[in-house]
């Protein structure tokens, strides 16, 4: 046994042009961006404000970043595969098989696992406290060590790219397939070993969630007048504690293979590939409610933001909200139809899957009641909303024809199948991600994002995804199966072609995004947030200052009634001065910044690399690292900080002056 | 005139979709030209499940535009009605529509699943074909245990008769696949799977593997061959006088991770041979497994 | 985090539930509409979810084994493995370590550093002596070739257990790191939601072993 274990200098893609260039390239990028970032002076105010914060909303603006990176870099993979697929009719391609499969393997588990978990998470971690009228999350230091385990998680992976090698398996490393025997190399312990990290963040968030909304919420906040998004995040983190376990022990079962010879789902010794189907989608079919949920929750808030209306039906949409959550556990087996079950098994999951198109339809009629009667206004998030309804009815139809068995086994695996889950993952959870980035922007930042561009995004992103996967659904029902590195039948070449099109319309898309980004930070006083209220909002998130105090409100809101921030502002408006007196300023104790998450995701990291390289003296100064971060942390005498009354008072006289003055400019 | 951007844009999704599928009428080698009766049963599924849904989807679809339109701020014409927030009446509706829907496609669900379960054996009066299918790395060994030969990457069929097939794998889970005969299903190791189809008419169809299995996974595609029955029959009686004998000995060089197989064939075959490969480890595994798990036993 | 309403400090909720009217709401109904509860129910309840994630966990496992069960390939089966003496030795050490705990919990409640110390040094040594018997257990088998690389059963029963063998592990750590806590920091708050939260699993991995005896190793010797 070496020193470094099964590290060598063959781990490095020297011979391999594309890992090598693109690694070098961001490993410079990266060297340049920190020597940028130290010469300016911004690394202690790096480390101080964000990289230590315990603050929910630094965090969630975090998360964001980090699922936008993510996305870029997902992005190219699927570049590269839209365009292998375009050449490869009766060719190699570009891409020979062992990188290919490697590109889409990391293509799907960044794009699930590192850009849509981390942006709801983002998301929700930016506005439910807000909505919810209280200071921050249950756990405030267990949040940021949740961050930055996504991050670890996120870093392993792409150190594969530049260390050894990733997955080949796809983005679940299907046994046998995915055991030591068929995968010998590094590259499925890299992903199980980003995953198990990266899950232990994920699931400590569903802890801290569940527990925010069910046991910190502004006094007189019924559970019937919390607002739409924290139902759906309520329902999503349940399903997070529910589900992410089983991935736990899933992973850890066919790392035990791989490590120790054990017999889970090998092919000898009377292990079961079966049984690892079953367990992981038992994960996996819930972890897609889990994405949605929260995308149905923004959607919510968006519709009837902008159609200056409550939202319809608020009640049935709690019901249909849970009954998803429920439902989602009892319909895994849709996603394995084509092994064999029989009749009676098949039969049944069919129904159970079909039955979740209920409270979904229930949903969208509800946003479309919504509007009716509404004063609708066409900002961009409305737009993204809009995009959604469309399109995701059809993705939702082709998915309920997915779950008739029968027809399940001529489309399991297809491109129809691929073009389904893209069309609801897309069009439902992106484009909420998407609408729900733009609505709070203002909210975190305290400018508002180009409106201009926003919606150029957005016309660019629809058209462009439905070029790139209408002909997805066509190929699918032309015979064509997932994963081809190259195929030979003519009749699918120019759909792919097409597909590849549509591809550059959706980077275009993107391109127009950061645009927007760059052009609103450099243009921001023109679209400057003055009142905390951009887009006359209806919810308590709106009734803070943009960005928010620390301490987010200088008095918890009292809550009659649902949408207090409504309430609030319609008395408001009569009386023609704001609805609440000035309160009396008491100090706030908040909780204090700490490193524990960052230094729990540098030992994260570090036990992560070794035990896939097998250097296991590392591993033990990884773990031992991780405990005495626990301890020490847990040692500290002070954990919180007090802001000083007079503080407070400034902080929020200033905004109740800009309210006041924005009050009596509409009512003059 | 923006407003109607807005709504050509909307419409746009719906309309290459429509388009799509009508350039699928007739041409293609696929699910949607079927030669068989399991595939022309999915075929009804497919498109009925369809039509029955786009009944909802399209005038959902339609209404979203039109109320977003009809509803902007700039309509001096719409009636504006914040306060609506609740209709018993709509609740029924929203929540009676989607349900009958389901309970009808559940319906059709429940009953093509015992229908078309790929188990059941097909109703004819020829007597069925039995073809023991093994996946390998990366290419596909058809054995036929009446006949005593094999075929590698070509699956030769008699047009009309049904056929009885044993799936397994030798290795990695694999799903054999011929779009135009019908339903796939997963080939795995150790145990075996049983498929009934049909190929109705003679044709050469285009088969696959639906499961990624490995680098060479992209070149396992095979061709299905449907002849009349008597030139299967000769098809079978020229297979019997050259090529190699398939036994264990020559199985380990079928073993062997290669892609991009030429079919050729085999003019004998070993007795009970594909159960021996059902019960057959992986070389240099650890201790043999006694038990053969099936989800149907092999008969 | 905001310091409770002064409401709770009126008396008017003894046991800090956090359900009291605040300032001027005329009725609480219980749906948590008092504001944010205090930070004893809020550890607790977030400790309480974590093991409820923590016995999925273990359900998973449970699943894995109950499928796997009968793939013995060729090799032995709970009868010729398990002897129940050892098992109920076992039991009866972590059963009663919970019992000491709980005498435990009683004098953190009574401020008493002493007995505090000495009730949870029992549990330490009563969870040592059953990590110790399984330890031997497991050795035992692999010396005699039954390790978990011989068949599918074996790898069950080693994961389910030795996963329950981890956490009570983890406990012990966690039990040693507490109890030099209580020595250095005495019975601050924090302090003692942490051992609330202590309590709280060590009581959980009693529960968990119960369900491994009876489903794992009562079970297993009655089965064929």
């Amino acid at each position: 046994m070496t020193l470094l274990g099964k590290l060598s200098w063959q781990a490095l893609p020297l011979n391999e042009p594309l890992p090598l260039f693109s690694g070098v390239a961001v490993f410079l990028i990266v060297i340049a961006l920190i020597a940028w970032l130290g010469i300016k002076g911004y690394l202690p105010y790096l480390w101080r404000e964000w990289i230590t914060s315990v603050d929910h909303k630094r965090i969630g603006v975090m998360y964001c970043l980090l699922a936008w990176v993510m996305l870029l870099r997902g992005f190219i993979d699927a570049i590269m595969m839209r365009a292998q697929q375009a050449v490869a009719f009766r060719a190699p391609g570009f891409l020979p098989p062992s990188h290919f499969d490697q590109v889409f393997s990391a293509h799907g588990t960044i794009m699930i696992f590192f850009v849509a978990m981390p942006f709801v998470i983002g998301l929700m971690n930016l506005i439910v406290p807000l909505q919810l009228g209280v200071r921050d999350v249950a756990f405030p230091t267990l949040n940021s060590v949740s961050f930055w385990l996504t991050c670890a998680g996120a870093l392993l992976v792409n150190i594969s790219l530049v260390v050894g090698e990733f997955s080949r398996t796809g983005w679940l490393p299907f046994p046998p397939l995915a055991e030591l025997k068929f995968s010998p190399g590094v590259g499925v312990d890299y992903y199980c070993w980003a995953i198990q990290i990266s899950g232990i963040g994920t699931l400590m968030t569903g802890i801290n969630f569940v527990t925010t909304i069910l046991k910190l919420r502004a006094p007189g906040m019924h559970y019937t007048r919390m607002p739409m998004f924290c139902w759906t995040a309520l329902a999503s983190n349940l399903l997070i504690i529910a589900a992410f376990p089983v991935l736990t022990a899933t992973l850890a079962m066919l790392l035990l293979d791989r490590y120790l010879g054990f017999h889970f789902f090998t092919n000898s010794g009377g292990g079961n590939s079966m049984l690892f189907m079953n367990l992981i989608w038992a994960w996996g079919h819930p972890e897609v409610y889990l994405l949605v949920l929260p995308a149905f929750g923004i959607y919510s808030e968006v519709v009837s933001t902008f159609s200056s209306k409550p939202l319809f039906g608020y009640r049935s949409m709690v019901y249909a909200t849970m009954a998803i959550c429920l439902i989602s556990f009892m319909v895994w087996l849709h996603h394995f139809f084509t092994m064999g079950a029989g009749a009676d098994v098949n039969a049944f999951f069919g129904i159970m899957s079909m039955i979740i198109a209920v409270p979904t339809g229930v949903k969208i009629f509800n946003w479309l009641f919504t509007m009716y009667g509404g004063t609708v206004r066409f900002a961009s998030p409305l737009l993204w909303s809009l995009g959604f309804i469309v399109s995701f009815a059809i993705g939702g139809m082709t998915g309920v024809m997915l779950a008739i068995p029968p027809a399940d086994f001529q489309l399991h695996n297809s491109l129809f199948l691929v073009a389904h889950f893209h069309n609801v993952i897309i069009a439902g959870v992106l484009f909420g991600a998407f609408a729900g980035y733009t609505y709070w922007f203002p909210k975190a930042f305290g400018f508002k994002l180009d409106e201009r561009l926003g919606k150029w995004a957005f016309w660019l992103w629809v058209i462009g995804f439905w070029v790139a996967w209408g002909p997805g659904y066509v190929v699918g029902l032309e015979g064509m199966t997932r994963r081809l590195q190259h195929y030979d039948v003519a009749a699918w070449h120019p759909w792919l072609i097409v597909a590849a099109g549509g591809v550059a319309i959706i980077a275009a898309g993107v391109a127009v995004q950061i645009a927007q980004l760059v052009v609103s930070i450099r243009t921001r006083e023109r679209r400057r947030d003055i009142t905390g209220d951009p887009w006359d909002g209806r919810n308590l998130e709106w009734a803070t200052a943009s960005p928010p105090p620390s301490f987010n409100f200088a008095v918890l809101p009292n809550v009659t009634d649902q949408e207090p921030y409504w309430d609030m502002k319609t008395r408001a408006r009569e009386s023609g001065h704001l609805a609440t007196p000035e309160p009396h300023y008491e100090p706030i104790p908040m909780p204090r910044n700490s490193p524990t998450g960052f230094v729990t995701a540098f030992f994260a990291v570090l036990t992560g690399f070794a035990l896939i390289w097998h250097i296991w003296w590392i591993v033990l100064i990884g773990l031992t690292g991780a405990y005495a971060n626990f301890v020490l942390f847990a040692w500290r005498d002070h954990d919180e900080v007090l802001i000083p009354a007079g503080e407070v008072a400034r902080l929020d006289r200033a905004n109740r002056a800009a309210r006041t003055a924005a009050l009596e400019r509409a009512t003059a | 005139m923006k407003q109607r951007m807005r709504i050509a844009g909307k419409l746009r999704p719906a309309l290459l979709a429509l388009s799509a599928l009508a350039t699928l009428a007739g041409c293609g080698r696929g699910q949607l030209q079927p030669a068989g009766p399991v595939s022309a049963a999915e075929r009804t599924l497919l498109l009925d499940s369809t039509v029955i849904m786009l009944a909802i989807i399209i005038p959902v679809i339609m209404a979203t535009i039109a109320f977003a339109w009809w509803y902007r701020a700039s309509n001096r014409r719409a009636r504006r009605d914040p306060d609506f927030v609740y209709s018993g009446r709509i609740e029924l509706l929203v929540w009676s529509i989607p349900t009958l829907v389901i309970i009808f496609l559940g319906g059709i669900a429940w009953i093509s699943s015992y229908d078309l379960d790929p188990a059941k054996p097909l109703p004819s009066k020829a007597q069925p074909l039995t073809v023991e299918v093994v996946s390998l790395d990366w290419k596909w060994l058809f054995i036929y245990p009446d006949q005593g030969i094999a075929s590698v990457n070509r699956l030769v069929v008699p047009a009309g008769v049904p056929l009885h097939l044993l799936l397994t794998s030798a290795t990695v889970w694999n799903a054999f696949w011929v779009p135009q005969l019908g339903s796939m299903l997963y080939c795995m190791n150790g145990m075996v799977t049983t498929l009934n189809l049909e190929a109705s008419r003679p044709g050469v169809y285009y088969g696959e593997s639906a499961m990624i299995s490995g680098d060479g996974f992209a070149s396992m595609h095979f061709d299905t061959d449907a002849v009349p029955a008597d030139q299967f029959n000769s098809w079978i009686a020229a297979t019997r006088t050259a090529g190699p004998v398939l036994d264990m000995h020559s199985y380990r060089g079928l073993l062997e991770p290669t892609a991009s197989v030429k079919p050729y064939t085999y003019r004998s075959v070993q007795p009970d041979f594909f159960r021996t490969v059902v019960r057959e480890t992986l070389p240099n595994a650890a201790a043999q497994s006694g038990e053969l798990l099936a989800p149907h036993p092999v008969s | 985090m905001s310091a409770p309403s002064t409401a709770l400090r009126t008396g008017k909720d003894p046991y800090h539930l956090g359900h009291a009217p605040s300032s001027g709401t005329p009725e609480f109904t219980g749906h948590g509409a008092g504001g944010p509860a205090p930070k004893p129910i809020v550890v607790g309840y977030g400790f309480w979810l974590f093991i409820l994630s923590d016995v999925v966990l273990f359900a998973s496992f449970f699943a894995a084994y109950a499928v796997l069960v009968y793939a013995r390939a060729g090799g032995p089966g709970p009868r010729d493995l398990f002897d129940l003496r050892t098992t109920e030795i076992e039991t009866a050490c972590l059963l009663l370590s919970s019992f000491t705990c709980g005498l435990a919990s009683m004098a953190v409640g009574r401020r008493s550093l002493l007995w505090t110390e000495i009730a949870l040094a029992v549990t330490g040594l009563l969870g040592a002596t059953f990590i110790g018997i399984e330890i031997h257990e497991f050795a035992r088998l692999v010396a005699a070739d039954d390790g978990p690389s011989r068949s599918a059963f074996l790898t069950a029963f080693f994961t389910l257990v030795g996963c329950h063998g981890l956490h009570v592990t983890c406990g012990l750590l966690w039990l040693a790191t507490m109890m030099a806590q209580l020595r250095a920091k005495g019975f601050t708050p924090s302090v003692r939601h942490r051992y609330l939260c202590y309590s709280l699993f060590w009581h959980a991995l009693d529960i968990v072993w119960i369900g491994i005896f009876s489903g794992v190793y009562i079970i297993g010797v009655l089965m064929q």
